[in-house]
């Protein structure tokens, strides 16, 4: 039987690094592409060439300055460049310009809903820093090096163990993207190597009235959500598992570890001590002069400031009365929000606009597997698709039917509605007759409705269907509902 | 005037043709370079094709720049986009830089005709021109004695008069020093005054380029034109170009010498110390005002500068590993054998010495007794230097505490051989500009270089009193007497 289980406590502090979308990298001219044939994106200065020398890339400064404001940090305002020196085929010049003890951002802190609730994680540091190259196994015996991605611009972002679940770091992962993407300073594509993810995890673990500690494992390179996830609830579990079995198994007694996560296997596998680590011989760089941050400097990027992903959700519940889910969805991307608010702002009904959005509009994008900005169809034009929907001048059906026209036809929504014959019709006589004729089509569903408690409400429904049908989609739902209930009834 | 000056004027009057030139200087080149080992490598074809160009250019109404014509030989640190850079090492032996350096362009922009590179030590670590990898560079005042270093050959190829003039780089000394040793006139500009992109690193935070040739005015000369800012080098500082050549005829009277004791102490040759008094002696006869001054921390330079030098080239040097250029091992053990053995392969002793060196004092545990501790002792320097600099216009001093010494003599020393970077030194940790100008000869008919130091970008006052100086003395017009007759 196993021993009363304790209530563990996961901690969790989270490296990412987030490569900036700058059109050239960190210190040099090369452009920062993904795709490129190998070794096509270099010159002298990121291939490490003798005498080239590194000049900063401001727009990768701005960038970094920009997140560190968006998770709420305090700004250096005199930073400087670091060499932090190791011998790999992937680092040219065998050190790499990073910075050390004068980040560019400190104290910070992010707050995201987990559950229904506020989390809130404090931010450490983030700093800027060059990515290296890449090696490439694939030919047996050899190993080829591809330096494209070297010195693309890097920003590190560390933050305190404040995380306390495998869903907590996910969820911050998730929120975390959310908010590059949203500051349009990364893309944030985890299949390019965006963003990556380096957790250190180790447990709380309530003993003999006090509390004793695992060692820290840090689980080096991931780059997916998913195994973000996968990798610390295992290697929670395998704590946890590992101190059962051996009481020394303890921060201090035993040594901290640097593992990796085996996506096929489902496990995180142990790599080299931690106290074997690296002595990167940090010093400052003396190619490169200090960075002084002036008020100008900070106050213009301040100004780039957009509403901030979580804060647009939290106002889009409050100020529309959208669903947290639809909120959700609409703010997963800053473009697609924008369009949102202008089809407010064009003056298309809250909810009607809400409901189209996702339901219509973010339906035929994903159909087509396009963004909902490139649709083709105007702010205003949506707005006007909610207009007469809230009228009643089209009916729902009709909308979807007339909103898929729509991107195919610049015409106004209401003069293609009426081209396609899906104007609403209020006519109680004509809605009457399509009633008519649809209970005496079906004598079976009308038995049923009225007879059979257990199949009323679908012998409604599909009666409902019919008369839809035959009004060719034009008549009005409450109106046919109203009309069949109270023939139901017997009226 | 200087032949520089000669030259470039000749050429823009059409009194004297480019290729001329060129060709004249390629001849000494091919008489005397093999005794001397001051050129490693020598671009004749190319030379010529760029002189003819310039002469045609000319021709065609074309003013072909204030250096028209004029055959320059380069630091082979200093990378060109033809020929080889080797920096005197085995591990870049064979290497052809894929660009030109700012200065080359600088210097081909202004009608220049570079016709070679000279020789240094390995990676310009040295004093004597002894580390390269490729022999060391003689002294054409003696053959049996070293150019000094690291710009040795730059220095020996001026003094023959293979070429009026040449560049090399100063990161403690290595301009001046061998400028002394070799008689002729060679400046380091202040930090950031010339731009290092193309200069390969070794103490980055010192490295300077700067020009060396017959006479203050030529290198005025060519300061003008390598001089000036450059977006590719953030440590290079944006304020104008003054016009160094006009500057020249500012007269002594009234300039304010500072001597420190602190330069003329223990350890200086009797024959220096004589030679380098006279001089001020000279200064203060055309009108100059000696003034004493303190420089309390000098006698720290030397280990300060060996901590920040060789930590900076440990990471510097970091790049030449075999894989991606340079030297490569023919069958490593592994994969870190391909660095281990590659290194170990094709650098000297001396840079095994100082990357070793470096990499200590940046060691976790070492980096506060060492890095840290050299890095507040260099702010003192400089301290001292704008406190001095309060109550004088220049500094003057000896560039080094003898002159040249016979190959091999301190070889065997590492030691011995740092110490005659220490009155040199200093400038580069303060990052002010010196020149070194000949001011004598000892009884053995060897140079003798008395230094000028002056204030942060003010290599206008020191060209001038080097100027002022060279009017009323010929030490700078001896030549060799064994390549005199070239």
């Amino acid at each position: 039987m196993m021993p009363s289980t304790p209530t563990v406590r996961p901690i969790i502090g989270l490296e990412i690094h987030v490569q900036l979308q700058t059109r050239t990298k960190m210190f040099c001219g090369c452009p920062v592409r993904y795709d490129a044939p190998p070794n096509s994106c270099v010159c002298a200065v990121c291939l490490g060439h003798p005498g080239a020398l590194p000049v900063i890339n401001r727009r990768a400064l701005e960038y970094a300055v920009l997140t560190g404001m968006a998770l709420n940090c305090t700004i250096a305002r005199h930073t400087k460049w670091d060499r932090k020196s190791y011998y790999y085929p992937d680092l040219p010049k065998n050190y790499q310009i990073s910075q050390y003890d004068m980040p560019l951002a400190e104290h910070g802190s992010f707050e995201f809903d987990v559950d229904g609730t506020t989390k809130r994680v404090r931010i450490k540091r983030a700093h800027l820093e060059e990515d290296a190259g890449k090696n490439i196994h694939d030919t047996p015996g050899c190993t080829l090096v591809d330096l494209n991605r070297a010195g693309t611009p890097l920003l590190e972002i560390v933050t305190e163990p404040d995380i306390n679940s495998a869903e907590e770091a996910y969820v911050f992962c998730v929120e975390l993207q959310r908010l590059v993407t949203c500051l349009g300073v990364s893309e944030g594509i985890m299949q390019k190597g965006q963003m990556r993810f380096e957790p250190n995890v180790n447990l709380a673990i309530p003993a003999d009235g006090s509390e004793c500690r695992t060692p820290i494992a840090e689980i080096k390179n991931l780059n997916s959500f998913r195994s973000v996830r996968n990798a610390i609830a295992y290697e929670t579990q395998r704590q946890l598992a590992a101190w059962q079995e051996d009481p020394e198994y303890v921060h201090g007694r035993r040594p901290n570890e640097n593992r990796g996560w085996n996506d096929d296997r489902g496990v995180t596998e142990y790599q080299r001590p931690k106290e074997a680590a690296h002595d990167y011989r940090y010093f400052p760089d003396p190619d490169l002069v200090p960075v002084e941050l002036t008020d100008a400097m900070l106050e213009a990027t301040r100004a780039l400031m957009p509403e901030l992903p979580v804060a647009r959700r939290r106002r889009l519940v409050q100020q529309f009365r959208l669903s947290p889910k639809d909120a959700e969805t609409i703010a997963e991307h800053r473009p697609t929000a924008e369009l949102f608010e202008c089809v407010l702002a064009a003056g298309g009904p809250p909810e009607t606009v809400g409901k189209q959005f996702v339901n219509v509009w973010l339906k035929l994008a994903n159909d087509r597997g396009a963004a909902v900005t490139d649709l083709g169809v105007s702010a205003e034009r949506m707005a006007e698709l909610a207009q007469i929907t809230t009228e009643g001048i089209v009916n729902k059906t009709a909308a979807n039917q007339l909103a898929e026209t729509m991107l195919t036809r610049p015409a106004p929504p209401r003069q293609i509605a009426e081209e396609l014959g899906l104007i609403q019709v209020q006519d109680q006589a004509a809605t009457a007759r399509w009633v008519e004729q649809a209970f005496a089509e079906n004598a079976q569903a009308v038995r049923d409705a009225m007879e059979n408690p257990k199949k009323a409400k679908a012998a409604a429904g599909f009666l409902r269907g019919q008369v839809m049908k035959l009004s060719g989609g034009k008549a009005d739902p409450k109106l046919v509902g109203d009309l069949i209930e109270k023939r139901l009834a017997g009226g | 005037m200087g032949a520089i000056i000669d030259i470039s004027r000749g050429v823009r009057a059409g009194v004297q043709s480019a290729e001329g030139a060129v060709r004249a200087a390629l001849d000494r080149v091919h008489k005397a370079n093999h005794s001397l080992n001051a050129l490693l490598a020598c671009d004749a074809d190319r030379a010529l094709e760029r002189a003819r160009a310039l002469d045609a250019a000319r021709v065609a109404g074309h003013d072909p720049g204030p250096l028209a014509g004029v055959p320059l030989a380069l630091k082979d640190n200093i990378c060109t986009p033809f020929g080889i850079t080797t920096c005197g090492s085995r591990i870049l032996g064979t290497f052809a830089s894929q660009y030109a350096a700012h200065v080359v362009e600088r210097l081909e922009f202004a009608g220049a005709v570079i016709i070679g590179k000279t020789n240094l030590d390995e990676f310009a670590m040295g004093s004597s021109t002894e580390n390269s990898a490729f022999s060391p560079t003689r002294n054409p005042w003696d053959l049996a004695r070293v150019a000094g270093g690291s710009s040795g050959g730059s220095c020996a190829a001026v003094a023959a008069r293979l070429v009026p003039g040449a560049l090399g780089s100063d990161t403690g000394g290595s301009i001046r020093q061998p400028a002394s040793f070799c008689g002729v006139t060679g400046l380091k500009p202040t930090y950031g005054r010339v731009s290092r992109f193309g200069l390969v690193a070794f103490g980055s935070s010192l490295d300077q380029i700067g020009p060396i040739a017959e006479d203050a005015g030529d290198v005025a000369l060519l300061l003008k034109v390598i001089a000036g800012h450059d977006a590719r080098d953030s440590t290079s500082v944006d304020v104008p170009v003054p016009d160094y050549l006009a500057a020249l005829d500012r007269p002594l009277a009234g300039l304010r010498v500072g001597v420190s004791e602190e330069y003329f102490g223990e350890g200086l040759d009797s024959e220096v110390r004589r030679a380098v008094e006279v001089a001020i002696a000279e200064l203060e006869r055309g009108g100059a005002v000696v003034v004493p001054v303190h420089l309390p921390h000098m006698k720290y330079a030397i280990a300060c500068y060996y901590i920040v030098a060789t930590a900076e080239a440990s990471s510097n040097l970091a790049r030449f590993d075999g894989v991606h250029y340079g030297h490569r091992t023919e069958n490593p053990r592994d994969f870190m054998d391909v660095y281990a053995a590659s290194r170990g392969e094709a650098f000297g002793p001396e840079v095994k010495r100082r990357i070793m060196l470096g990499t200590y004092v940046l060691s976790s545990g070492y980096y506060d007794a060492y890095y840290l501790k050299a890095l507040k002792v260099r702010t003192l320097i400089r301290r001292d230097f704008e406190r001095a600099f309060e109550q004088v216009d220049v500094i003057a001093s000896p560039v080094a505490p003898s002159p040249a010494f016979l190959v091999g003599e301190k070889a065997v020393d590492p030691l011995a051989m740092y110490l005659s970077d220490v009155y040199s030194v200093s400038a580069n940790l303060a990052g002010i500009p010196a020149v070194s100008l000949p001011c004598g000869f000892t009884a053995a008919g060897l140079p003798i270089g008395m230094q000028l130091m002056g204030r942060m970008m003010d290599e206008g006052t020191l060209l001038a009193a080097a100027h002022q100086y060279q009017l009323r003395t010929d030490h700078h017009r001896q030549r060799p007497p064994a390549f005199a007759e070239l």
